[in-house]
């Protein structure tokens, strides 16, 4: 690794300058540890493809490449030259672009007036004409045929025009060309012609010399398009090589890891009587019975939480509390959607079970603290007192409450989503203990997670792709290579 | 019928000021007169520079709740200090501005609730505002005086002041780059900070803007009042909002109208009015102007929905 003093000057290579390399990048997000000495060049002329799982380290380094996230070790170079400090205007000047995956213009702005935000130098007398033609011509080169109107508010686009806009902006040159351009699943939202448009544009700026990062789930578009493919898992590079030397199956192995995870003793339910079902817009309908653990799998954001809300509202009444719930659920944002963070924790563990609790609209405060007392014990929270705050508790600790805020319902149905989420091993091998308990006594569990491990605890796993059930996974079957090559689309759409 | 989303948010300000106007010059068609239009609306030239500071800083997704006391602290400086020693009062009057540009700035670093930060300096405000003038007096500057009563020919003061504020607001903040970087910041900050731009000076800048208004509408309200009161303006941070938002704006989003919040600070003062030629007695009269905002505001609501189907289609 290098550790040269700033600005110092990388002695010449054989090979051109990298348009930007990451050298040794380490990031950590308290414990988890994102990116584990990631080293990656990137010269000119190339389109390197990034793949990897969710949480392998893809969008981290993509935040260091682009200055918006410094890494708390490693160093950035860029044509040879050490850049200290590094940031999102220093990465700008170097020509970087990036597209991210969630939609990133101001709804409220006009697509010119968006222009205008992403280059700053193109102020003065006069800039809103500038500004439509340097969008007009960059849509158009890209996608000849578009039929967007620059000069209408983006808010008014439809999710695919707002991609396409966006990755027009990222292509476009307003005296400052762009060198390396970072397209984070960049045709999410767009259909096969559209999709084929931008690679093939793709293809004709890295000819000419421009560098792109492609990070896409489609594996076809990758193998296609990029010209050396990096694999990405648990925060480091486990694999590169030239495209040739991928095809899609390898591509797949690459990405899983060889240790089998053990497996639970798992039990085939599926034919009981189904205690809920939902038919989905599309794919498959889901279902679960009584006493099973079904699992959600995909890549995240491939409607998993979604389906678990749909199920959640079509399950619990919307205007007056039923005396029994016929579902719970445990959130996995346990700070946006899961604590109250000034309650102690066992007003965070009982709010659900209220009405158990009370009689005639009051809460018995003795029943309450029993109740306390006997979850306390049987999951093993870690305080001396049960009426400390929520907030004393260790993460894992805070999320075994909210397990047992669920539990302690009545609810038969249990729905979480993603719920251990910077939980610690421990605590997370209590938890599947519990769940398994639960299960035998026949409550069931709809569990989404994007951790391979978990899927293997359940019965049957149902795979998601683009808002839809695309697979259905049962016993043996049930397998991170399964899960994987049924996340990744096979075949171009 | 294919109309743009920002003419079609223009529709129910200006249709509710013209019927208000329309009920106003039926019950007393005095009021058709060049003196009965400045009557009208004179007093509606601070309130609409209030609406459009206070836009300015709803375009950042904040909101000012200090922006009554800031106006009255405001005239009461402009009564003294401006009146008698006109460059102390212009010094005082810039370190206020600053004050605001800091709010801007401690607001985004501590990320601190703008409501409860300009709750707190409402307070700061009004508090000054009474060590300055303890008893209603003072005197106007002579120059803010002879501007609100000046009579231009044709039309009065106060339907030019309006327009000319309106348009001027509009080329500031809807046209120039400044305005689009305050615009982006309500709409996605991130974005903006990814492009490389300064969310810092933009949020200063925003906030010290806004001031500048509201500077404007303390000096215009005591150059219409000839004096001030430590109390004067406290109806103007309800009004403001109102104002806004009547004139098609929105509490997040960066989705504003300056002109639209011209409008909707004049419909406001044409409710008073209305509502008093109607002989309604003044114990109803809040109550009332309430029921017309909740009116306008519905059509509002009604005219999003069927944007929002529009756009689906």
């Amino acid at each position: 690794m290098p550790s040269l003093p700033a600005a110092a000057v990388l002695p010449a290579a054989a090979l051109p300058a990298a348009v930007l390399e990451v050298a040794n990048a380490a990031v950590r997000f308290g414990e988890v540890r994102a990116l584990d000495g990631v080293s990656l060049a990137i010269l000119p002329g190339e389109c390197i493809g990034l793949v990897g799982h969710n949480g392998a380290g893809k969008s981290t380094i993509v935040s260091v490449i682009n200055g918006g996230l410094t890494p708390h070790q490693g160093e950035i170079f860029s044509d040879g030259t050490r850049l200290a400090p590094y940031g999102i205007g220093v990465a700008r000047s170097r020509g970087v672009r990036c597209v991210f995956q969630e939609l990133s213009l101001c709804p409220n702005l006009s697509i010119i007036e968006n222009t205008r935000i992403m280059h700053r130098t193109l102020g003065g007398f006069g800039w809103r004409t500038r500004a439509a033609a340097i969008i007009a011509s960059s849509l158009d080169a890209i996608f000849p045929g578009h039929g967007i109107d620059v000069s209408g508010p983006v808010g008014a686009l439809s999710i695919a025009q707002r991609q396409m806009v966006e990755i027009a902006m990222a292509f476009s040159d307003a005296g400052q060309p762009p060198r390396l351009v970072i397209l984070d699943e960049p045709t999410s939202s767009l259909d096969a012609g559209l999709a084929a448009q931008l690679l093939a544009h793709v293809r004709r700026f890295v000819a000419s010399g421009g560098a792109v990062i492609l990070i896409s789930h489609m594996l076809n578009e990758i193998l296609e398009t990029a010209s050396r493919i990096v694999v990405m898992k648990d925060g480091k590079i486990v694999a590169e090589r030239a495209a040739g030397g991928f095809d899609h199956a390898g591509l797949v192995e690459a990405m899983g890891s060889a240790v089998p995870h053990q497996t639970a003793a798992r039990r085939n339910l599926a034919a009981t009587e189904p205690v809920l079902d939902l038919a989905l817009p599309k794919g498959q309908p889901f279902r679960a019975c009584k006493g099973e653990v079904v699992g959600l799998a995909g890549l995240g954001g491939h409607g998993q939480t979604r389906m678990l809300l749909a199920l959640f509202d079509h399950h619990s009444p919307q205007w007056w509390p039923r005396r029994d719930p016929a579902v719970t659920f445990v959130a996995g944002d346990r700070r946006e959607n899961g604590i109250f963070e000034l309650w102690s924790i066992l007003k965070n563990m009982t709010v659900a079970a209220l009405g158990d609790l009370s009689r005639r609209g009051l809460v018995q405060d003795a029943a309450e603290a029993a109740r306390g007392a006997e979850w306390k014990s049987r999951i093993e929270i870690r305080t001396p007192d049960m009426n400390n705050l929520i907030l004393s508790l260790s993460g894992g600790n805070q999320q075994k409450v909210l397990f047992a805020r669920a539990l302690s319902t009545r609810a038969p149905v249990v729905l979480m989503d993603d719920p251990m989420r910077g939980v610690d091993v421990g605590t997370k091998r209590e938890v599947y203990g519990m769940i398994r308990a639960e299960a035998e006594a026949g409550r069931t569990f709809v569990w989404y997670s994007t951790e391979m491990e978990e899927m293997q605890l359940c019965d049957r796993v149902y795979v998601f792709r683009e808002g839809a059930i695309v697979a259905e996974l049962t016993g043996e079957a049930i397998s991170e290579h399964n899960i994987l090559r049924a996340s990744f689309k096979a075949e171009a759409a | 019928m294919k109309l743009s989303t920002d003419t079609l948010r223009l529709i129910v300000p200006v249709v509710s000021l013209l019927v208000l106007l329309a009920g106003v010059f039926y019950l007393q068609p005095r009021a058709m007169s060049y003196n009965g239009l400045n009557l009208l609306f004179n007093l509606a030239v601070p309130i609409a520079l209030a609406t459009v500071a206070q836009m300015l800083i709803m375009a950042v997704n904040d909101l000012d709740l200090s922006m009554g006391t800031f106006v009255s602290f405001v005239a009461c400086v402009a009564a003294t200090y401006l009146h008698d020693t006109p460059l102390l009062g212009a010094l005082i009057l810039l370190a206020a501005i600053a004050v605001y540009a800091a709010l801007g700035v401690i607001i985004y670093l501590r990320d601190l609730p703008s409501i409860v930060v300009t709750l707190g300096m409402s307070f700061v405000w009004a508090g000054l505002a009474v060590l300055i003038l303890p008893a209603p007096g003072g005197t106007a500057p002579e120059w803010a005086r002879a501007v609100m009563i000046s009579k231009p020919p044709l039309l009065p003061m106060a339907i030019i002041a309006s327009a000319l504020l309106a348009i001027f607001a509009h080329l500031l903040i809807m046209r120039s780059s400044f305005g689009v970087l305050i615009r982006g910041v309500g709409g996605n900050q991130r974005s903006v900070q990814r492009a490389g731009w300064s969310i810092l000076m933009a949020r200063a800048s925003a906030y010290a803007l806004a001031a500048t208004f509201a500077v404007a509408a303390g000096i215009c309200l005591v150059g219409l009042t000839t004096s001030a009161d430590a109390n004067i303006a406290l109806r103007y941070t309800l009004l403001s909002i109102a104002g806004v938002i009547l004139g098609g704006g929105e509490f997040t989003g960066g989705r504003i109208s300056p002109i639209g919040a011209v409008i909707g600070a004049l419909t406001l003062t044409l409710a008073g009015s209305f509502l008093s030629f109607l002989r309604i007695s003044p114990d109803w009269q809040i109550g009332a102007q309430g029921a017309i905002l909740i009116i306008v505001l519905a059509l509002r609501l009604l005219l999003n929905r069927l944007e929002s189907k529009g756009g689906a289609a």
